[in-house]
C-alpha cells in the first residue's frame, strides 16, 4: 500500500515538472508579475486591482521592446493577504521569469516581499500599498500612489475642518500595516490626546463592541481604514446600533462593497481616495463595458460595474510597466530597474513619477462622500496638504 | 457617566456571544462524553452551515432555506462521523483527534476553494434582525432572543436525554462504552443520533451567530469552536449545562474584556487606553488552563449532572 | 532497530548527511533565484524549517506521547528572540516605526566590531541558541502545572498557552521589544547570507537554514537513540510499567517537553531567517495542525519519516501543487476547476486518505536505513486498506 502510495505521489510530481513551461509560439513573451491578494481579507481588494490590469492586457496586449514586437502575459501569484505566504508567492513570480512585478494591494504583504524581490534583483512598483515602509530601505520596491502620511494628513484636517469633530475613534487590524500605519498618521495629525485607538485581531467577527467603545467615550468620528470585508460588517453594526457619528476611512474603502454596505442606512461615510469616477468619461465607458461582457470580471468586481479607485490604478500601474519595458529596451530584470526611476507616465489618476525614494510624486487625494440612498460616490472636494 | 449604563451594553452582548457559544459546546461536550474526541472539525461545520445558508438563501425563499440549511448541515455532521470517525474506533485516541484535524483542515480549504476566499454576506433574516431599542440603547432582535433560545433548546435536549429510549442509551454509552454494548445497545446508532443533535445545534446556533455578525470567511468556525469546546471543559466536559453556563461566562468575559478599557477609562480608573482588548480571545485560554490545573473535572463534577 | 546500529552504518549516515549538505551548498551557488528552479530552494529552505519543526513534535508526540498542540507557540518565542537581537542599529528605528525601541542591541552587530565575519557567524549563532533557551525556559514554567494533564487536555492546554503567548506578543503595551502586533523585519536573515573567499561571492542562503536543520535534527537522533529516548519510548508505550521499572516519570516527560519547545524555538528563527520577516499572528494553531499533519504523513515515531513528510508536504503545496491554482496542471486546462484554492483541496484529501487508510504514514516506525535492510523486515501489520 505504501509503496502504491509512494509511487503516485512520485508520479504525480514527475508530471507537474513536466507541465511546467509550455510556451506558446509566435511573439516572443514578456511577462509581468502579479503579486495580489486573491483570498483572504484583502481578496476582494486584490481582485478589484487585478481587474485594472486584465482590462490594460485586453486594450493593449503587446509592446514593442527595442523594435521587437512582445506579447505581455500576466503571472500571478495569490499572496492571500497574508505575511508569511507572501515571500513564497513573490519567489513562485520570480522563477517563473518575470520583468517586473506589479502590486500589492495591502502594504504588509509588500514589505514582507520586498526582501525576496530585492534579493532577486526583480524589480516592484506598487499599486495601492501607502505604508512609507514599502519603499524605504528596498532599492527595487517603487509605487504609484500617495503615502499614509499625507493621506493620514488629509483625512485629520477633513475630519476637524470639514466634519468639525473634536475627539476621534481610530480602529485598526492588529499587525495590519496599512490600517495600523494610516491610524498612526492620522493620530500625529488629528493630536494624540483626543484620538482613542484600539485594535481588532484576525477573526474578529463582533465588531459591535467597539462601535459601543466609540459611543461610550464620546467620540464624534469614526475612522476605521480597515479591510473592505470588516468595512462591511461595522457599517452594518453601525446601523443597528445607532453609531450617530460619521465614519472616515482611507483608499480601500472607495469600492462598491462599501456603496453595497451602506445602500438604505443611515450611516454617514466619507473617503479619500485616487480617482473620481466620471473625472475620463471615454475610459469610464470602455472598462464598464468590459466588465459587463465579462462574467469572471464582473463577479470578480463583486457583481456590478461600479469602478473602484484601485482598479484605476492597476490600470494605470500596468501602462507604467509598459513604459518601463520600452525604456528598459530589454526583459532583464536588472535593465528594467535601472530605468525604473526615470519612467513618468500620463495615467488616467494623474501624472505618475518617481522620486529618489521610488514614491510616486502625487500631492492631491479626492474626498467623496457615500450616498446612502443611490448607493453611489459623491464628489466631495479635492484635498491637499500644505 | 453611570457605570452601570456604560457596562450593560457589553453584558447583554456577551450573553448573545455566549447563548451562540453554548449551542456549539452542547456538540462537543455530547462527543467527548460518548467517544472521548475532540471533535475539531466541529467549529468548521459551524462555518459550512453559514456557507450553505448564503448560497441557498441565494436561491430559494427563507422559510425553504433555513430547514434546508439545517438538514444539509446535519447530513454533514453525520457523514463526517461515518467516514471520518467510524473506521478508527479502534484505533488509539491520537489517531481520532488527528483526524478531526484533517477533517477540519479539509472543511476549511473546501469553503476557501467554494468561496473564492472571499468574504460571503450573510442573508439578513427578517424580524429577528430587525433594530430594537433596549433600556435606551440600540441593538438587534437577535441579541435578544438568543438566550431565550438557547434555554429553550437545552431544556428540550435535557428532557430528551432523560425520558425517552435513546437518551437513556447514549447516557448508558457514556458511562461505559464496552458495558452498554454488550448489553445489546447498537453503538454505531447512538453515536450517529449524538452526531445529529450536536450538529443541528451548530446549525441552529450558525443562524443565531451570522444574523449577528453577518460575514463567513473559511475561518469563522475555528474560533468560536475552540472558545466552545473551552466552554464545555470549563463546565465539565459531558455536562449539557454545564457546557451552556460554561459558555455563557465565557461569552460575557470576552465581550466585557473587549470593552474593559472604555469602561475603566470611563469610570476613571485609568486615563488611557492600554489595549486590553487584545487578550479578548487568550483570556478564554486562561479560564480553561486555570480550570484543567485546579479542578480538571470542570466546574460540575462528573456525579451531579447529566452526563452524555 | 535504529538502536543496535554498528559502527559502520552510523558512518554511512554521517556520510551521506556530508554529501546531502555538500549538494545543498552546491544548488546553493548554481541556481539563482531568478531561474526556474528558483523554487527548489525555497522548498530547500522552508522544507528544511519545517522538517526540524516536525522532528522535534515527533520527539514529543511519536517517541514520548505527549499530545502537545503548542507548537506555534514556542517556534513564536524562537522567532522573535531571535529577529529582536539581530537587527542592526541603523534599522532599528525603521523597523519599530511606531514605538521607542526598548532593546537596542544587535548579537551579530556588536560581535562583528571586534571579530569581523565570524563575529557576525557567531553572532547569528547565539541568537540561535537564545532563541532555543527562551522557548526552553517557557516551556519548563508551562509543563510544570500542564504535564500532569491526561492526553487529550494536555493537548488543549498547550493548544491554549500558544494562543495567549501570542496575544501577548501582540499588546501594545509591550510595543517597544516586540513591536506590538506588527512585523519584525530587517534583522539577519538568509537571504544575505554569504561568504567571501579569495574575491569568490558564494551564497549560503539555502545552505544555512539546512545546516541547522541537519545539526539539530542530528543532536534529536543522538537524543532519541540515548538511554533518554528509551525512557521516552517506553513511557509512549505504558506508562504504568514505565514507572514500576523506575523511570522518573515527571522528570523525563519534563526533558521531552523542554527539548522539543528548544528545537521549536530553533526552528522559529530560522523560519524567520528564512521569511525575513517575523510577525505573531503568522504562528496561529493553523500551523501547528499543519507540522502535526506533516509528522503524520511521515509515521509518527520515524525521524526520517519527518523529514520525508515535511519535504513533501512544502514541496507539494509551495511548488509542485501550483497549477491546481493557476489553471493548468498536468497539462489540462481547466480554469473552472483548477481555479485559487483548488490546490489545498488536493492536498487536504490526500492527507486525509493518509490519515485514515495508511495510518502509519510513509515510513511508519521505520527509519530510512531500516529499508535497506532486508532480513528484519517486519510484517506490516495494523494497516487497513
Amino acid at each position: 500500500m505504501k509503496k502504491i502510495l509512494s509511487l503516485t505521489l512520485a508520479l504525480i510530481m514527475v508530471f507537474a515538472l513536466c507541465s511546467v513551461g509550455t510556451a506558446y509560439a509566435d511573439n516572443p513573451v514578456v511577462k509581468i508579475g502579479v503579486f495580489e491578494p486573491q483570498s483572504g481579507d484583502n481578496g476582494a481588494g486584490g481582485k478589484q486591482e487585478v481587474l485594472g490590469m486584465q482590462y490594460a492586457n485586453v486594450l493593449t496586449p503587446t509592446v514593442e521592446i527595442d523594435g521587437v514586437e512582445y506579447d505581455v502575459e500576466l503571472v500571478y501569484a495569490d499572496n492571500a493577504s497574508s505575511n508569511d505566504k507572501a515571500p513564497t508567492a513573490a519567489q513562485t513570480l520570480i522563477s517563473s521569469g518575470v520583468s517586473l512585478v506589479l502590486g500589492s494591494y495591502g502594504s504588509g504583504v509588500s514589505i514582507a516581499a520586498s526582501d525576496t524581490f530585492d534579493a532577486a534583483g526583480v524589480p516592484a512598483i506598487g499599486v495601492t500599498c501607502t505604508n512609507p515602509q514599502v519603499t524605504a530601505g528596498c532599492d527595487v520596491y517603487f509605487r504609484i500612489c500617495f503615502l499614509d502620511p499625507f493621506q493620514g494628513t488629509v483625512l485629520a484636517n477633513f475630519a476637524k475642518n470639514e466634519l468639525g469633530a473634536s475627539k476621534a475613534y481610530c480602529l485598526a487590524k492588529q499587525g495590519d500595516d496599512y490600517s495600523g500605519g494610516l491610524c498612526n498618521y492620522f493620530i500625529e495629525a488629528f493630536g494624540k490626546e483626543n484620538c482613542v485607538y484600539e485594535q481588532f485581531p484576525e477573526g474578529t467577527s463582533d465588531y459591535s463592541t467597539y462601535i459601543t467603545n466609540a459611543q461610550n467615550q464620546g467620540c464624534d468620528v469614526f475612522f476605521s481604514p480597515v479591510s473592505t470585508e470588516a468595512a462591511a460588517q461595522i457599517i452594518a453594526k453601525a446601523d443597528t446600533q445607532a453609531l450617530g457619528m460619521p465614519i472616515l476611512a482611507g483608499d480601500t474603502w472607495d469600492s462598491n462593497v462599501i456603496l453595497q454596505a451602506a445602500k438604505g442606512t443611515d450611516v454617514k461615510i466619507c473617503v479619500t481616495t485616487f480617482y473620481q469616477e466620471g473625472a475620463d468619461a471615454e475610459f469610464d465607458a470602455g472598462i464598464k463595458e468590459w466588465i459587463n461582457n465579462d462574467a469572471t470580471a464582473l463577479a470578480n468586481n463583486g457583481g456590478n460595474d461600479e469602478l473602484a479607485a484601485v482598479t484605476v490604478m492597476g490600470f494605470d500601474a500596468y501602462y507604467v510597466a509598459l513604459e518601463a519595458l520600452k525604456a528598459a529596451g530589454s526583459t532583464d530584470p536588472a535593465d528594467v530597474l535601472e530605468v525604473l526611476p526615470d519612467v513618468s507616465y500620463e495615467g488616467v489618476t494623474g501624472a505618475i513619477a518617481f522620486d529618489d525614494i521610488g514614491d510616486a510624486l502625487r500631492d492631491s487625494a479626492f474626498v467623496k462622500e457615500c450616498n446612502t440612498e443611490t448607493g453611489v460616490w459623491d464628489f466631495v472636494s479635492v484635498a491637499t496638504v500644505g | 457617566m453611570d457605570a452601570l449604563k456604560t457596562t450593560l451594553p457589553y453584558i447583554i452582548s456577551g450573553i448573545s456571544v455566549g447563548g451562540q457559544y453554548a449551542l456549539i459546546a452542547i456538540g462537543y461536550t455530547m462527543v467527548y462524553g460518548i467517544l472521548r474526541l475532540i471533535n475539531f472539525a466541529h467549529g468548521d461545520v459551524f462555518m459550512v452551515a453559514g456557507l450553505i445558508m448564503v448560497y441557498l438563501a441565494a436561491s430559494v425563499p427563507l422559510y425553504v432555506a433555513i430547514p434546508l440549511m439545517i438538514l444539509l448541515t446535519v447530513l454533514l455532521g453525520f457523514t463526517i462521523e461515518r467516514v471520518a470517525y467510524k473506521p478508527l474506533r479502534t484505533a488509539p485516541r491520537m489517531s481520532v483527534m488527528i483526524s478531526a484535524i484533517g477533517v477540519s483542515y479539509l472543511l476549511q480549504n473546501l469553503a476557501l476553494y467554494i468561496t473564492g476566499g472571499l468574504n460571503k454576506n450573510y442573508p439578513a433574516i427578517p424580524w429577528i434582525s430587525d433594530r430594537i431599542t433596549l433600556f435606551g440603547m440600540e441593538t438587534s432582535r437577535v441579541t435578544v432572543i438568543t438566550p431565550f433560545l438557547t434555554i429553550l433548546l437545552v431544556v428540550l435536549l435535557v428532557l430528551l436525554i432523560n425520558h425517552t429510549k435513546i437518551g437513556m442509551a447514549m447516557r448508558a454509552v457514556s458511562r461505559d462504552f464496552e458495558t452498554s454494548q454488550l448489553m445489546g445497545i447498537q453503538i454505531n446508532r447512538v453515536i450517529s443520533a449524538t452526531f445529529i443533535i450536536g450538529t443541528f445545534l451548530a446549525a441552529v446556533g450558525s443562524v443565531l451567530f451570522f444574523t449577528n455578525y453577518p460575514g463567513v470567511v473559511p475561518t469563522s468556525g475555528a474560533m468560536p469552536g475552540l472558545k466552545a469546546f473551552v466552554a464545555a471543559v470549563f463546565g465539565g466536559i459531558g455536562s449539557i449545562p454545564g457546557a451552556v453556563i460554561g459558555a455563557f461566562i465565557i461569552g460575557i468575559c470576552e465581550s466585557v474584556i473587549k470593552g474593559l478599557d472604555t469602561i475603566l477609562i470611563v469610570n476613571g480608573a485609568i486615563s488611557e487606553q492600554i489595549g486590553l482588548a487584545t487578550f479578548s480571545d487568550a483570556f478564554t485560554f486562561v479560564l480553561l488552563i486555570v480550570i484543567l490545573v485546579f479542578k480538571p473535572t470542570g466546574l460540575f463534577g462528573e456525579k451531579s449532572t447529566d452526563k452524555v | 532497530m535504529i538502536e543496535t546500529k554498528n559502527r559502520k552504518s552510523a558512518w554511512i549516515a554521517f556520510l551521506s548527511v556530508l554529501c546531502f549538505l555538500a549538494l545543498v551548498f552546491g544548488l546553493d551557488q548554481l541556481i539563482k533565484p531568478t531561474d526556474k528552479l528558483g523554487m527548489l530552494l525555497i522548498v530547500l529552505q522552508k522544507g528544511s524549517v519545517y522538517a526540524l519543526a516536525a522532528v522535534s513534535m515527533n520527539l514529543l508526540n511519536g517517541y514520548t506521547g505527549l499530545f502537545s498542540l503548542g507548537h506555534a507557540g514556542f517556534m513564536l518565542l524562537g522567532a522573535y528572540t531571535y529577529a529582536i537581537f539581530t537587527i542592526p542599529d541603523k534599522n532599528r528605528d525603521a523597523v519599530y516605526q511606531y514605538f521607542d525601541a526598548a532593546i537596542r542591541f544587535s548579537i551579530p552587530e556588536q560581535l562583528s566590531k571586534s571579530m569581523g565575519g565570524f563575529g557576525t557567524a557567531l553572532g547569528i549563532l547565539i541568537a540561535l541558541l537564545l532563541a532555543g533557551l527562551v522557548a526552553a525556559v517557557l516551556a519548563w514554567l508551562i509543563g510544570l502545572p500542564v504535564l500532569r494533564l491526561k492526553s487529550d487536555y494536555l493537548a488543549i492546554a498547550t493548544l491554549g498557552f500558544a494562543e495567549i503567548i501570542r496575544a501577548v506578543f501582540q499588546w501594545s503595551k509591550l510595543g517597544p521589544v516586540t513591536n506590538g502586533s506588527n512585523l519584525l523585519k530587517n534583522f539577519a536573515r538568509a537571504s544575505k547570507f554569504k561568504l567571501e573567499i579569495a574575491g569568490m561571492k558564494l551564497s549560503l542562503s539555502t545552505f544555512v537554514p539546512v545546516l541547522i536543520a541537519t545539526v539539530s535534527i542530528t543532536l534529536i537522533v543522538l537524543l532519541v537513540n540515548s538511554t533518554y529516548g528509551r525512557a521516552f519510548k517506553a513511557i509512549r508505550d505504558d506508562e504504568v510499567a514505565a514507572e514500576a521499572m523506575g523511570i522518573n516519570l515527571a522528570r523525563h516527560k519534563m526533558i521531552a517537553f523542554v527539548t522539543s519547545s528548544f528545537f521549536a524555538g530553533i526552528a522559529g528563527a530560522t523560519l524567520a531567517m528564512v521569511l525575513s520577516i517575523a510577525q505573531a499572528n503568522n504562528f496561529k494553531s493553523a500551523m501547528t495542525y499543519e507540522i502535526l499533519l506533516m509528522v503524520v504523513l511521515g509515521g509518527i515515531g520515524s525521524i526520517t519519516g519527518s523529514v520525508i513528510g515535511s519535504l513533501l508536504f512544502v514541496a507539494a503545496s509551495e511548488w509542485w501543487l501550483r497549477g491546481l491554482d493557476s489553471g493548468k496542471f498536468l497539462g489540462i486546462e481547466a480554469p473552472t476547476v483548477f481555479r485559487n484554492g483548488f490546490r489545498l483541496v488536493v492536498f487536504s484529501v490526500i492527507i486525509m486518505i493518509v490519515v485514515l487508510f495508511f495510518r502509519k504514514g510513509i515510513m511508519g516506525e521505520k527509519e530510512l536505513p531500516d529499508l535497506f535492510r532486508k532480513k528484519k523486515k517486519a510484517p506490516e501489520k495494523g494497516e487497513q486498506s
